[in-house]
């Protein structure tokens, strides 16, 4: 057995494009005015059938339409995509394939021709249920516009999920606690909770840099947000199963516990990534990130891998333990063994004695105590 | 070899940045010595730290043949020296094996601090001055002004003073003419027993060791015996030669000249600079009166940062010290830091010269300790223990009193700062010995303990004046103070490599002081650390940096995985530059970063 099958195979499509830049974004993802929807649908049909050549005889477990902001394709692109799929692939019938959707009216009236299509799941990047903080985010919609998508999508779907960004501008503890009870009583099953990270190379980043990002919460209030977080998902129902994702048992990301995983992932459209095994070595691959190069590349050469690059045993060790330990499941320590990975005990201990991870069975895990430090519980153990 | 008549020997004096590579430049390409399309700027700065800091660290030597407006051809020799206090003792040596001296003063800013120390040098050494105004050319010169301070504070005459422009060209030949006509020549008789004075050496990786020489009287030639007269080590010639700047072989050297010689000489340490030369049979009787050897004053450790990389260290010191006998180690066990070396240095650009080098010439990263001057330690029983590192401090129950160094420290500086340099000295244990005033600049003079200076007065001094005061010291001796030693305690474990001698009334502030910093410079951890200071057992200071309560990635999916691994790897070298001290990992700069005070 190969150390991906351990984990599943799945799909990742994205589609750089939004209708505007949101300035916390770090994500790959253009404002485009006019898209040729055919030149794309058939690139990414192209690029899928040349990586497909790499991986014969596989089931696909999931398939995930990520961005920019998949929503804004034509629900038969999104079909066609899906339909290449299943003839490249073994596509099971139960397969999770999930789009990402913004919460607003227009696209929640495609929400049935995308359930048409094939998808089974939406995730929505409402962000925030109030209208202050959507503002602030760069957000184009309202939050009753977002709660009006959400009851749409539920009953399209049966299952959705949604973002929330949390440690905004202005926030109180007890203004958050609110509104993620809100958020867990509008009948959901899975929830992705982030706080707010100022990135490089955005508008936040910028304007943190210049000192005009003002009203963030400190440290310590953005660590009591998290804790609280914990506490009233832990009360609900949806514990976290992944640092930041949260899911009532049996709901949880399928196509995203694959990364979790380290299984194997084809991406495909402009900068995604794929961890692809070929007889016993797994590669690492990359596409061109700028959609029009990326494009130009499909046409021109058949895929749009600007990088194929073989992982080392270590660098597989590395990448599984540093995507599975932010499971609440943790990582199997055998696994790890296997990859050509290894830890030192005399690190290890420690961090057991602290109580910052535990080790039962050769599964290494997390405890609620370490997930919140996991960097540097991965910076003292590799 | 050249007739006594023809000879003129002289130095350059001048503050940083006043234009004393320049000029040497100038005069070399002015003299034909070297062709244009050779010429680089600052010559003589051999050093790629010379070149880049603007200083000269070495003493270089170059000979120019000069047709004079009478007809005839001079050799002159020139010996550059460095203007840095630190190296004070070179310049003064140097200038016992020449006749005169260019005063170079810029004629906007002035005289200075440096310019003051090192003319006092020419003088001692009985040199004819020639006073030379430079950056004439600039909008901001003031000749007139300069000439009176010349007068005024270093009182010599100016009224002839050169004025060039060293940048430009402007006077050079005017300059030339000045050291053939001002200047005296050397004397000496060729006809006596071989007296050379062995003005310097150092290591080359062709020739061994190269020895600069002055002679005195008779004549020095290749195949000579010789005899070192202090060391009464033995030698045979194999080459000599002079500087044009290369080294150019000749047949002899005659009195007043000034050449090389090299004589399969193993290391600089087997010559004593100062020494006399002479030959082995036939030799003078009288020895020159030679120099004290220059002793360090400032020590700190240098450890590799990486324990493996030790030997490396071991090699780069040696090899360091063959070419700079000023400069001591020896080997240190640092509790905390392991092996490496206690060095000695002749002041902190010395210290800072040779760190930048070792890093970068050997490519070793280092943690250097906090800098120490030496402590005369008097024990009860009459015993004197020299303490080269507080972390060596004998139990208090036998000590009697400790005395430590004190400096003369003279600052000249604009009257608007006056009062911000007053307050420094103050607040650095001086006592004020003089103030007098030049123009608008104030010369104060202060009697301050070095152990105050070493570290960051002269980065305090030029941040309170904005880099307008300028500053030198000399050694005056030792006296007795109440100084104790501080520990730093991190997470409860004392760590050697941040003890510190101070002085008792200014342990609290200073303890709370480097608590603080250490809390600033000491990243987070999973756990809390407490950051302690402490005299004896009793703590005087104490931090504590908190518990790191949340680091980790938000977003972690299929695109992120290269991403994080790259930094993680990334941080794992970054972990290197660390010291782990028990379970607290100390980055490498805290060491000497803890000990920087914002006043």
């Amino acid at each position: 057995m190969r150390d991906w099958q351990n984990a599943g195979f799945g799909i990742y499509v994205h589609w750089p494009f939004c209708l505007h830049k949101c300035p916390y974004c770090d994500f790959n993802s253009h404002v485009s005015r006019e898209v040729d929807q055919e030149r794309w649908r058939r690139a990414l049909i192209a690029d899928l059938t040349a990586q497909a050549q790499t991986t014969p005889d596989r089931s696909v477990n999931t398939v995930f339409f990520g961005g920019g902001t998949p929503s804004l394709m034509p629900p038969d692109t999104v079909a066609a995509v899906i339909e290449a799929i299943g003839t490249l692939w073994d596509l099971a019938p139960e397969a999770e394939i999930t789009l990402e959707a913004n919460p607003t009216s227009v696209e929640a009236a495609r929400f049935a021709a995308y359930s048409q299509a094939g998808v089974t799941r939406i995730s929505m990047g409402i962000q925030s249920l109030r209208d202050d903080h959507l503002k602030a985010l760069g957000r184009m919609h309202s939050a009753a516009e977002a709660r009006a998508a959400f009851d749409i999508a539920r009953k399209q779907f049966d299952r959705v999920s949604f973002d929330l960004i949390y440690a905004c501008q202005n926030q109180t503890l007890a203004e958050w606690r609110a509104e993620l009870t809100e958020a867990l009583d509008m009948a959901v099953d899975h929830l992705s909770l982030y706080q707010l990270t100022i990135e490089d190379g955005t508008r936040f980043g910028e304007m943190y840099a210049a000192g005009k990002l003002r009203n963030l919460p400190p440290d310590d209030l953005a660590a009591d947000m998290y804790f609280a977080t914990q506490e009233i998902c832990d009360h609900k129902g949806l514990p976290a199963y992944e640092i930041s994702n949260h899911a009532r048992s049996g709901a949880e990301s399928q196509h995203n516990l694959i990364y979790w995983r380290y299984g194997d992932y084809i991406g495909t459209g402009p900068g995604a990534h794929g961890r692809i095994t070929k007889q016993n070595q797994r590669f690492a691959t990359e596409a061109y990130r700028a959609p029009n190069r990326w494009l130009d590349t499909v046409e021109a050469i058949g895929n749009g891998l600007s990088e194929t690059t073989p992982l080392t045993a270590e660098d597989q060790a590395t990448e599984y333990l540093l995507m599975s330990l932010r499971l609440a499941e943790g990582s199997e320590m055998d696994r790890f063994t296997v990859l050509g990975g290894h830890l030192d005990n005399a690190r290890i201990t420690p961090l057991i004695d602290d109580g910052y991870l535990t080790m039962t069975n050769r599964h290494l895990r997390a405890t609620t105590k370490g997930r919140p430090v996991l960097n540097a519980i991965l910076r003292e153990l590799l | 070899m050249t007739e006594l008549s023809k000879i003129r020997n002289f130095s350059i004096v001048a503050h940083i940045d006043h234009g004393k590579s320049t000029l040497a430049d100038r005069l070399i390409q002015s003299t034909g010595t070297v062709q244009d399309r050779d010429m680089k700027a600052q010559l003589l700065d051999s050093m790629d730290i010379e070149r880049e800091r603007g200083i000269t660290i070495k003493a270089q030597t170059v000979r120019l043949d000069y047709k004079a407006k009478d007809g005839q051809t001079y050799v002159l020799n020139l010996i550059d020296t460095p203007g840095h206090v630190d190296f004070a003792y070179e310049v003064s040596r140097s200038m016992r094996a020449v006749e005169g001296s260019l005063l170079v003063v810029d004629a906007s800013q002035g005289v200075e601090a440096q310019t003051l120390a090192n003319v006092y040098h020419a003088i001692e050494a009985d040199h004819e001055i020639v006073p030379v105004l430079n950056k004439i050319d600039l909008p901001a010169a003031e000749p007139e002004r300069v000439c009176e301070q010349i007068e005024d504070v270093i009182g010599i005459d100016a009224s002839e003073a050169v004025r060039i422009s060293a940048k430009t060209g402007l006077g050079i030949p005017d300059v030339l003419e000045a050291i053939v006509t001002r200047l005296p020549a050397p004397k000496g008789d060729r006809d006596a027993p071989l007296k050379a004075m062995l003005v310097d050496s150092w290591y080359d990786a062709y020739l061994g060791v190269v020895v600069l020489v002055r002679i005195m009287d008779g004549v020095l030639k290749k195949n000579d015996k010789i005899r070192m007269m202090q060391t009464d080590a033995h030698y045979q010639v194999d080459r000599i030669g002079v500087f044009k700047p290369g080294m150019l072989p000749v047949d002899e050297l005659g009195p007043g000249e000034l050449g090389f010689l090299t004589a399969s000489i193993k290391q600089v340490r087997d010559t004593r600079v100062g020494d006399t030369i002479t030959h082995e049979k036939k030799g003078c009787e009288k020895p020159l009166p030679g120099f004290k050897p220059a002793q360090p004053v400032v020590f700190c450790g240098l450890f590799p940062v990486d324990t493996a990389e030790f030997e490396d260290l071991r090699d780069s010191i040696e090899k360091l010290a063959l070419n700079d006998a000023s400069f001591s180690f020896e080997m240190e066990t640092s509790a905390a830091l392991g092996f490496g070396f206690r060095c000695g240095f002749l002041g902190l650009l010395h210290l800072e010269v040779i760190r930048d080098r070792i890093e970068r010439e050997y490519d070793i990263d280092l943690i250097t300790t906090a800098p120490s001057v030496i402590y005369q330690i008097h024990m009860r029983d009459g015993e004197v223990i020299e303490l080269h590192n507080p972390a060596d401090m004998p139990d208090l129950t036998h000590i009697d009193h400790i005395e430590e160094p004190r400096i003369k420290a003279t600052i000249l500086v604009p009257d608007e700062y006056l009062g911000d340099v007053l307050k420094l000295c103050q607040d650095r244990r001086g006592n004020q010995l003089d103030l007098t005033y030049a123009g608008s600049r104030a010369m104060v003079v202060y009697d301050l303990p070095l152990n105050e200076v070493v570290f960051d007065f002269y980065d305090r001094l030029k941040s309170v004046t904005k880099g307008y005061a300028s500053f030198d010291y000399q050694m005056i001796g030792y006296a007795e103070d109440q100084l104790v030693k501080m520990q730093i305690l991190v997470n409860d474990e004392p760590v050697d490599a941040l003890s510190t001698m101070v002085h008792r009334a200014r342990a609290e502030a200073r303890g709370r002081a480097m608590c603080a910093k250490l809390k600033e410079l000491i990243p987070q951890h999973m756990f809390k650390v407490p950051i302690q200071a402490a005299i004896g057992g009793r703590i005087i200071a104490r931090e504590t940096i908190s518990a790191l309560r949340k680091d980790v990635t938000a977003k972690c999916y299929g695109g992120d995985a290269t991403r994080k691994r790259k930094l993680l790897d990334k941080q794992k070298k970054g972990k290197k530059k660390m010291r782990e001290f028990g379970r607290v990992s100390i980055p490498q700069e805290a060491f000497i970063n803890a000990l920087k005070m914002d006043d």
